[in-house]
């Protein structure tokens, strides 16, 4: 990495054309000045593969979660019907870009973008996301950039070759109950080990030979000797330790799953650990692509390479993108995380280049500090929690005004618990970053025991987090982990003391 | 860092139908539900067109694990203008202090229903499904029968353009291996005689007179050996192809109407619409299939589709004369050797009183045992002596149905009751 940015060139004697419609050299001239620039930056990337997409396209991949291939799911076809209607009505533009995590990076373009939103695009995706993906810890511990796309077409074919088999229903009524589980399909503190598809395939066929003993714990047969029998078996649980990957949990002991619904299982399982990273890095993320593309354009524009118009142009869209609506605006929802992650890796460079005195108390290993090194490293090694927990300033605060509320049902009124002052910084800093701990955000549901002596009835525990309930979906939800399961199914409730509140039963599925 | 720009605007169009078609099979009920709803309110004229389909939205939600509302939590929220740390604020209605909780995809939609636009083609499948011509045969070969050319393996002779290299040459190479074989063995034989003799010196002149012959013979056969031909016209082999006549499912549908002055506007459109429905469905499930219009007050004539649907004529009624130019037109135009026929007709059942029992005996003695299949629909609920006698008829045969539809909403329900697929539920 280097300390700071090389020298730029001379400046260019004409700046490049910002004709509205973009033609396919235009595109490589404006690219190749954008990687110019994030290499005097330092910008590690993979490789970057540009396509020219339609709109239909760019609502096709909107549909399957922003990935080229997917399996075949009717929930696909709901999301594709649904934004088309928004994109028709004009209740929504479509993003202009879609990233692909893999390597090359696939970065698609639309057609409809004019010249400068196109290199809008490519500063944004193809090197701030692109560079994003290869170096983020998350990204590089979770997902395998190389061989994503050679997987989902493996997934979207032996889901097809299962639909042949065994039916359109009996795969779709599977991929709804993973689907419902697929954000408790994640082993978050396990990696996965890095296979390629042909790796993939041969132990697939291992796998599936051998799955099938592997459920017996359930069935065992062989008589176990007289007299430690009754003592052994009345403590034994199963499984020994509470299991916090359900999916996974299933592929391996369920005892009535085929082994193709297994493989189906694996692959829903496979797919969320792929987006796992992406959930939790969503400020870092939106506002790396947002501040490199901001600083990329600028530093063409002093090379003299853009137009004035250009500038206005992209400059227009940039401030959309990172605008945060106060929390008394209609159009208020929530932070939005290209305006939080902007303002964070901009104030971490105002921290590094022209430290206020109380920047240097707040921050005193980057207080400072080459910015460009001190950016790199906390894009690197942070996710959104730790990110805010550990960077986000107290000028910042003050400039976005932000203030946190304290909810408790218990109390008839909402109270105002910190503010931008010097009491509240502390307090602050920590609640915005628990909103972004996925831990708080979704509940936590885990494998508790299973009835091995009696009718096979699992139970799920949920340790309720500061008392907070589950939604009112559940009992749908356990519909579906009785199908996986395939026996009867039982979620406790467990409040903070360690006491059952509440509990939820469904019987064996038909 | 190499770059590569793809142009994909070409290739993938429609990747999402797949998982379009998923979500309306899933849907089924709720789409034909719809469609259903949709067609009572249609005018006559656009019942071919795309349509608005509204599920609701909890129908189709796919549930989660996630927190419900209640318990403690705190959020952060950006601009304050007015708060100190410790103020009480009332609590918002709606729960909206869920706000910031890390969902704000959800919060943009509401719950309103979920509605989408089926294509004309997906509308008209829902529409129609489960629909069939009753007893509809396969009639014998007609005059001037359609020929289907079949690939029926190979032939030794025929066209150039028809040989079939691959097999030609195999034949020629199991030729040569068949016809080389004994001479190939005698050769062999001759030449592991004649390598033992060489090996010792020959000592006697028999030996060399063997020798010789030896010598000779090999000659001989290496010759005969290379005389083979590589390829001879037997080895020829040519695909051969035979023509077969297809046999032909000719139909033809009569459509009847009354367009006298008792059947009022809003009479005639209920028939229209059973016509229109009638005519969609024929045109689209069956490509060969002949329609005769014949419209009728006092007198029947044929007329095209322009004439039957658009034309306002009004008169007096003799059902009987549409019922003996359909006649006509059978006996001068669709031999029943050739043709499978239906009829369908349409009436508000006033007639001139002593022409319906004529109608039922031309009926009975002239067109049912020529048809196949004869529906009547009657668009009021009175019933006249035309009714009455029909209805004596449809008892007695059974290629023969009565229904009565009086409103728009009844037409579908009628007209998917008279051309169920056999053994399917209406």
């Amino acid at each position: 990495m280097r300390t700071c940015p090389a020298p730029a060139p001379g400046r260019a004697r004409t700046p490049l054309s910002a004709a509205s419609d973009w033609t396919f050299d235009l595109i490589e001239r404006y690219h190749e000045v954008i990687r110019a620039a994030a290499e005097r930056h330092g910008l590690d990337t993979y490789p970057n593969q540009l396509e020219i997409i339609s709109a239909e396209q760019m609502m096709d991949a909107y549909a399957s979660v922003g990935m080229p291939v997917n399996y075949r799911h009717w929930s696909y076809g709901k999301e594709f019907i649904a934004t088309e209607k928004r994109y028709r009505r004009g209740h929504m533009g479509l993003a202009y870009e879609i990233v692909i995590n893999s390597n090359p990076c696939i970065s698609y373009l639309m057609e409809e973008n004019t010249t400068v939103m196109q290199a809008l695009v490519i500063a944004h995706a193809a090197y701030g996301h692109n560079s994003f993906f290869k170096g983020n810890y998350l990204f590089r511990m979770w997902t395998d950039a190389s061989s994503i796309i050679d997987y989902l077409v493996y997934a979207r074919n032996y889901v097809a070759e299962c639909e042949e088999r065994h039916g359109q229903e009996a795969v779709e009524t599977l991929l709804d109950s993973c689907h419902a589980l697929a954000n408790f399909g994640v082993d978050r503190y396990r990696r996965p080990s890095r296979r390629t598809l042909a790796q993939e395939m041969t132990e697939r066929q291992v796998r599936e030979a051998h799955a099938q003993q592997q459920v017996n714990d359930l069935w065992r047969t062989v008589p176990v000797r007289g007299e430690k029998a009754g003592v052994a078996e009345a403590a034994q649980r199963f499984p020994a330790e509470p299991q916090e990957n359900l999916l996974y949990f299933f592929e391996k002991s369920a005892p009535l799953l085929e082994p193709w619904q297994r493989e189906v299982v694996r692959i829903v399982r496979k797919v969320a650990q792929y987006f796992y990273p992406q959930r939790q890095t969503q400020v870092m993320n939106e506002g790396w692509a947002t501040f490199w593309h901001h600083r990329l354009l600028n530093s063409l524009y002093d090379e003299g390479q853009l137009t004035d118009g250009a500038m206005l142009e992209w400059m227009t869209s940039h401030t959309n993108v990172i605008y945060q609506p106060p929390v008394n605006h209609p159009a208020y929802s929530g932070i939005n995380p290209y305006a939080l992650g902007f303002a964070m890796y901009s104030d971490m460079r105002r921290i590094c280049e022209q430290p206020t005195d109380e920047d240097r108390a707040w921050f005193p290993d980057i207080a400072g500090a080459p910015w460009l090194p001190t950016l790199d490293h906390a894009m690197r090694n942070y996710k959104d929690e730790s990110f805010i927990g550990q960077f986000l300033s107290p000028r910042l605060m003050r400039e976005m005004r932000l203030f946190a509320i304290h909810d408790d049902d218990r109390r008839g009124e909402l109270e105002v618990s910190a503010i931008h002052d010097a009491a509240g910084y502390q307090r602050l800093r920590q609640s915005l970053s628990q909103q972004y701990d996925l831990g708080t955000r979704e509940p936590n549901i885990q494998v508790w025991n299973v009835n091995l002596r009696g009718d096979r009835t699992l139970t799920l525990r949920h340790s309720q987090y500061r008392d907070r309930p589950l939604a009112d979906a559940t009992a749908e939800v356990l519909r579906h982990v009785a199908r996986l399961w395939g026996f009867g199914v039982t979620l406790e409730s467990v409040d903070n003391a360690g006491a059952v509140s509440r509990r939820w039963s469904v019987g064996a599925p038909a | 860092m190499a770059l590569q720009i793809i142009d994909r605007r070409l290739s993938g169009k429609n990747k999402s139908i797949g998982n379009r078609e998923r979500f309306l099979r899933r849907y089924k009920e709720q789409v034909r539900d719809a469609v259903r709803r949709a067609i009572d309110d249609r005018g006559i004229r656009d019942i071919e067109r795309s349509e608005n389909i509204t599920i609701p939205r909890k129908d189709i939600s796919e549930p989660l694990f996630q927190h419900g509302r209640g318990g403690a939590r705190d959020t952060v929220h950006p601009g304050n203008t007015e708060y100190l740390q410790g103020d009480r604020i009332a609590r918002p209605p709606g729960g909206a202090s869920g706000a910031g909780s890390g969902q704000p995809g959800d919060s943009g939609e509401g719950d309103d229903d979920f509605s989408f636009t089926l294509s004309k083609e997906e509308f008209l499948q829902l529409f129609f499904e489960d629909l069939a011509l009753p007893h509809l045969l396969r009639t014998q070969i007609g005059d001037n029968p359609q020929w289907k050319s079949h690939r029926a393996g190979f032939t030794h002779d025929g066209t150039p353009n028809n040989l079939s290299i691959v097999r030609s040459m195999r034949g020629a190479l199991g030729r040569r291996i068949a016809v080389g074989h004994g001479p190939r063995r005698t050769l062999a034989e001759a030449r592991a005689q004649l390598a033992v003799l060489e090996q010792a010196p020959p000592d006697s002149d028999a030996e060399l007179a063997h020798m010789a012959a030896l010598q000779e013979a090999i000659g001989v056969l290496e010759r005969r050996i290379e005389r083979i031909p590589y390829l001879d016209p037997i080895d020829l082999r040519f695909r051969n192809r035979v023509r077969v006549p297809i046999p032909s499912s000719k139909a033809v549908m009569f459509c009847l109407m009354d367009v006298s002055g008792s059947m009022d506007q809003a009479r005639k459109d209920l028939a229209k619409r059973f016509f229109i429905l009638l005519y969609l469905f024929l045109t689209r499930h069956y490509e060969k299939i002949d329609i005769v219009f014949i419209r009728h007050h006092t007198q029947a004539q044929e007329v095209d589709e322009a004439g039957f649907f658009h034309s306002t004529e009004t008169g007096g009624t003799v059902v009987s004369s549409a019922l003996v130019l359909m006649q006509q037109i059978i006996v001068a135009r669709y031999p029943t050797s050739e043709w499978n026929l239906y009829g369908a007709q349409a009436s508000d059942g006033d007639n001139y009183s002593n022409d319906s029992v004529r109608c039922r005996e031309l009926l009975a003695d002239g067109i049912l045992p020529l048809v196949r299949y004869f529906a009547y629909v009657q668009v009021v609920e009175e019933e006249q002596n035309l009714w009455t006698e029909y209805q004596q008829l449809a008892q007695l045969q059974a290629n023969f149905a009565i229904r009565k539809a009086t409103a728009a909403d009844q037409i579908y329900p009628v007209f998917r009751n008279l051309f169920r697929k056999q053994g399917a539920a209406a």
